[in-house]
């Protein structure tokens, strides 16, 4: 019974983690299809953590929030959109420079603010995106096994963390079932073909960059408002970039993205669980190196463990229109 | 007659900068009829194309579709008014089905089920009008190159285009594929379809145009139907009163060959086979012109020759020596101290680095040679001495060396890469594309020099997708199709047409039967 209670715990702990995650790689994944490499997601993430914090920290409201935080999230997306799409630069620097500008700019903006030490305050219960108990919860807890995954793994998220699911098939039926899916897919592997087919490029890529925005805003708002209570310095922690190894691993594709991204979170999850715990034979793992687990099994990832990796053809090269 | 035509230029002139690519062009084509364009390479074809579909702008006359006279801005213009353009590289999203393709820009409506339901009807009617025989669900990296271009054919059938242009369609094709081609072309006409068929092979335009309309350095040159002129007329006016160069030859010497290829095969990059048995020898004292259609194996032979790939089968021999064979390849490094200098066909992807100074591209390659390097550490005096030297000897301008690469024309960098190669006094040069993308005054400074080092002994190998270059600075030579020598001719003995026939494949034996195909 106890090893069961230790499996929904751990699960549990997982969808919550997976959820930022989930989001910001599906931006990376709206993005680079498009043919634009989207390296700047941590910045945006975190930008849109701050923007979210403050502003239910402001408002008293977690919807003032989110708006916030996606309205941050896509200005810095169409900044990165500016810079790679209408001035051709370099899509790694741009997205480089944006995560370099908000580990800076957020925390000071913040003690400018709220002259909490680069903090936002503690935002109360009613500022934040707090646990959703689903219908019946209680009255099927007591049912063995499927009442338990019901009432304590599947209910009691936040609503954003349901969001987060919920974008997966979104996503993947923009991608696959509609015409603008098909034209973005085809500008990532091919913007002469859309170009001579009539349809502009440009607009295009700045549509994807705004998706891209939008779901990273969410998930930014995800960590400051539903996952914690507040914004703290460099509160993203790499996630950014584990969301994009996902991506990778995922190999550009939403379900295979969703499953990397379970993966990462479920790493991530056990290392929590293993702090401080004594394992047989081996003993105490110092928290150092649990703590390294996921970023670990990044590099082991993109390292090529998981065979050849085929990012659309026509991502990270600016479109020129005569060559 | 009497009829409007499907399109009619007046005085269309385009510039690019000092350069006139199209001059006062005007052209008429006839509803319904297969209508011919030939030129040699860089006559102003394409550009003139570009313009017919809306992808450049003149700068003055007018362009009527019709019979009304309209200004397209974009590509969409040009679908709007009916045309729609086969490129020769194919517009195609590769990791797409053939039916993606086909809907992408005309999906009519936002859910893609539906879009591709529908598209599929027409796509059936369309099929059958027209005698496609595609695999609608396939990707389209799964199709052949004929394939692939029935595929551009068919996307511009379904945009309901009435004016098709193909942008020299046959360069790509196998004869068999061009034989289809031909029959398509047929039933577009029957089908009350008009073609725009550009080209630089003659025995197509006889084969199965209408009417002709010849470009030379961006004039139209010659107009008429095609049942009224021949192969030869339609040469002289491509060429047009040629300018002779007599070159002064020195004689062959017919010693001990310098470089010996022996049935040498081997792979592209993309897997294919690229050379089949090829065999020949380069004398002392003489220039070799290989001529083909772009991609029938030349670039696999230059980089079999330069130690850049291994042959599958076969040795090449330099000097009597063994280089390059299944079980040994000499390096570039190796050979260019052997006396073989090699003058690479993409200049700015093998030959320079653009964005390096010019002194530092005058020793690309020579950087570890004693003269430049000493202990690991460059001899900068030297070098830029040297880079000095050539530009006087090659009369590279602007006259400074330390400007990056990219700043000069492509006939400045072409002068410094040549000078870089012979500098050493090579006993074997071998050259891809000598003159592509270099301006009309260097080509002749860039010939001499050629004629010069042949005169000197050396043994020279020319590849060129110019055949009249290779006709000016050849003592014999050799034509490619489909990665086999299809005839190595003399140049005393050798003729546009006969080279052409030889370049789509035909043997040599029936070269002078006339169109055909």
């Amino acid at each position: 019974m106890e090893f069961l209670t230790d499996i929904l715990l751990l699960s549990d702990s997982t969808l919550r983690i997976a959820a930022p995650l989930i989001l910001a790689a599906l931006a990376g994944l709206c993005a680079e299809r498009a043919g634009i490499v989207d390296i700047g997601l941590e910045g945006k993430m975190l930008a849109a953590a701050f923007g979210a914090a403050s502003a239910a920290s402001i408002t008293g409201s977690p919807w003032a929030g989110l708006v916030s935080g996606i309205l941050v999230s896509v200005l810095l997306a169409l900044l990165h959109g500016y810079v790679s799409i209408s001035q051709r630069g370099n899509q790694i620097v741009s997205g480089m420079a944006i995560n370099i500008m908000v580990a800076g700019l957020a925390p000071t903006l913040a003690n400018a603010w709220f002259s909490r030490g680069g903090q936002t305050p503690l935002l109360p219960n009613e500022a934040r995106f707090t646990e959703i108990t689903l219908p019946f919860a209680d009255l099927v807890a007591d049912v063995p096994l499927l009442g338990a995954v019901y009432s304590d793994l599947l209910s009691g998220h936040s609503l954003l963390t349901y969001a987060a699911f919920a974008a997966v098939p979104l996503v993947a039926w923009m991608l696959y079932k509609t015409r603008f899916g098909l034209r973005l897919r085809a500008v990532g592997e091919n913007p002469e073909a859309v170009d001579t087919a009539g349809i502009s490029v440009t607009l295009l890529r700045y549509q994807a960059m705004i998706i891209a925005g939008v779901l990273c805003g969410v998930s930014g708002s995800a960590l400051s408002t539903a996952l914690g209570a507040g914004f703290i310095r460099d509160m993203s922690a790499g996630k950014g970039f584990l969301a994009l190894a996902a991506m990778i691993f995922g190999k550009w594709k939403p379900v295979p993205t969703l499953l990397a991204c379970l993966l990462f979170a479920f790493v991530d999850a056990l290392q929590g669980r293993l702090q401080g715990v004594s394992l047989p034979l081996i003993g105490e793992i110092p928290v150092q190196f649990t703590i390294m687990l996921p970023y670990v099994l990044t590099v082991i990832i993109l390292a090529g463990f998981v065979g050849k990796m085929e990012a659309p053809k026509a991502s990270g090269i600016p479109y020129e229109k005569d060559r | 007659m009497g009829v409007v035509p499907a399109i009619e230029t007046r005085e269309l002139c385009k510039r690019f900068g000092a350069v006139q690519a199209n001059d006062r062009i005007s052209l008429s084509v006839e509803q319904g009829s297969v209508h011919g364009i030939v030129g040699e390479n860089g006559a102003g074809k394409s550009t003139l194309l570009k313009m017919l579909f809306g992808f450049y702008q003149p700068n003055s006359g007018d362009l009527l579709v019709n019979g009304e006279k309209l200004k397209l801005d974009s590509p969409s213009d040009a679908m709007a008014a009916g045309i729609a353009m086969v490129h020769q590289h194919f517009m195609l999203v590769e990791p797409f089905t053939v039916l993606e393709n086909i809907i992408l820009g005309a999906e009519g409506q936002p859910m893609l089920d539906h879009a591709m339901s529908d598209a599929k009807a027409k796509l059936i009617g369309l099929e059958q009008q027209f005698g496609f025989d595609l695999p609608l669900d396939t990707e389209v990296s799964k199709l052949s190159v004929g394939e692939r271009q029935r595929v551009e054919i068919l996307k511009a059938l379904f945009r309901g285009a009435d004016i098709l242009i193909l942008d020299e369609p046959t360069a790509v094709l196998t004869p068999q594929e061009c034989d289809q081609l031909f029959d398509l072309i047929g039933l577009l006409k029957s089908r009350g379809k008009t073609v725009l068929f550009v080209t630089h092979k003659l025995h197509e335009i006889m084969a199965i145009t209408d009417d002709v309309t010849v470009i030379r350095a961006g004039k139209v040159v010659l107009r008429t139907t095609t049942k009224d002129t021949s192969p030869d007329a339609l040469a002289e006016a491509m060429v047009g009163a040629k300018i002779n160069r007599a070159v002064e030859r020195a004689g062959v010497d017919h010693g001990a060959p310098r470089l010996r290829v022996e049935a040498i095969s081997a792979k592209s990059d993309h897997g294919y086979q690229a050379l089949k048995d090829v065999s020949f020898e380069l004398y002392d004292g003489e220039v070799l012109g290989v001529a083909g259609v772009a991609g029938n194996g030349q670039t696999e032979l230059l980089e079999a020759l330069a130690g850049l790939r291994q042959v599958s089968a076969g040795v090449v021999h330099l000097a009597g020596e063994h280089v390059n064979s299944p079980q040994k390849l000499t390096d570039p490094i190796a050979l260019r101290r052997a006396g073989l200098a090699h003058v690479a066909e993409d200049r700015l992807k093998a030959g320079v680095v653009a964005s390096m100074t010019a002194t530092e591209n005058a020793i690309l390659g020579y950087q570890r040679e004693k003269d430049f390097c000493e202990n690991g550490l460059l001899k900068l005096g030297a070098i830029s001495e040297t880079a000095n030297r050539y530009f006087e000897s090659q009369d590279v301008r602007p006259r400074d060396s330390s400007l990056p690469v990219a700043s000069f024309s492509g006939g400045n960098q072409q002068k410094l890469v040549i000078a870089r190669e012979i500098a050493r006094d090579p006993q074997t040069l071998i050259i891809g594309q000598p003159t592509r993308g270099v301006d009309i005054g260097a080509v002749t400074k860039i010939h001499d020099q050629i004629t010069e080092l042949r005169n000197a002994g050396k043994a020279v190998l020319v590849v060129s997708a110019d055949l009249d270059e290779l006709m000016a600075i050849s003592d014999r030579i050799l034509v490619m199709c489909e990665g086999e020598i299809t005839g190595i001719v003399p140049i005393n003995e050798a003729d546009e047409c006969s080279l052409g026939l030889m370049m789509a494949g035909a043997a040599p034996s029936d070269e002078r039967q006339g169109s055909g195909a």
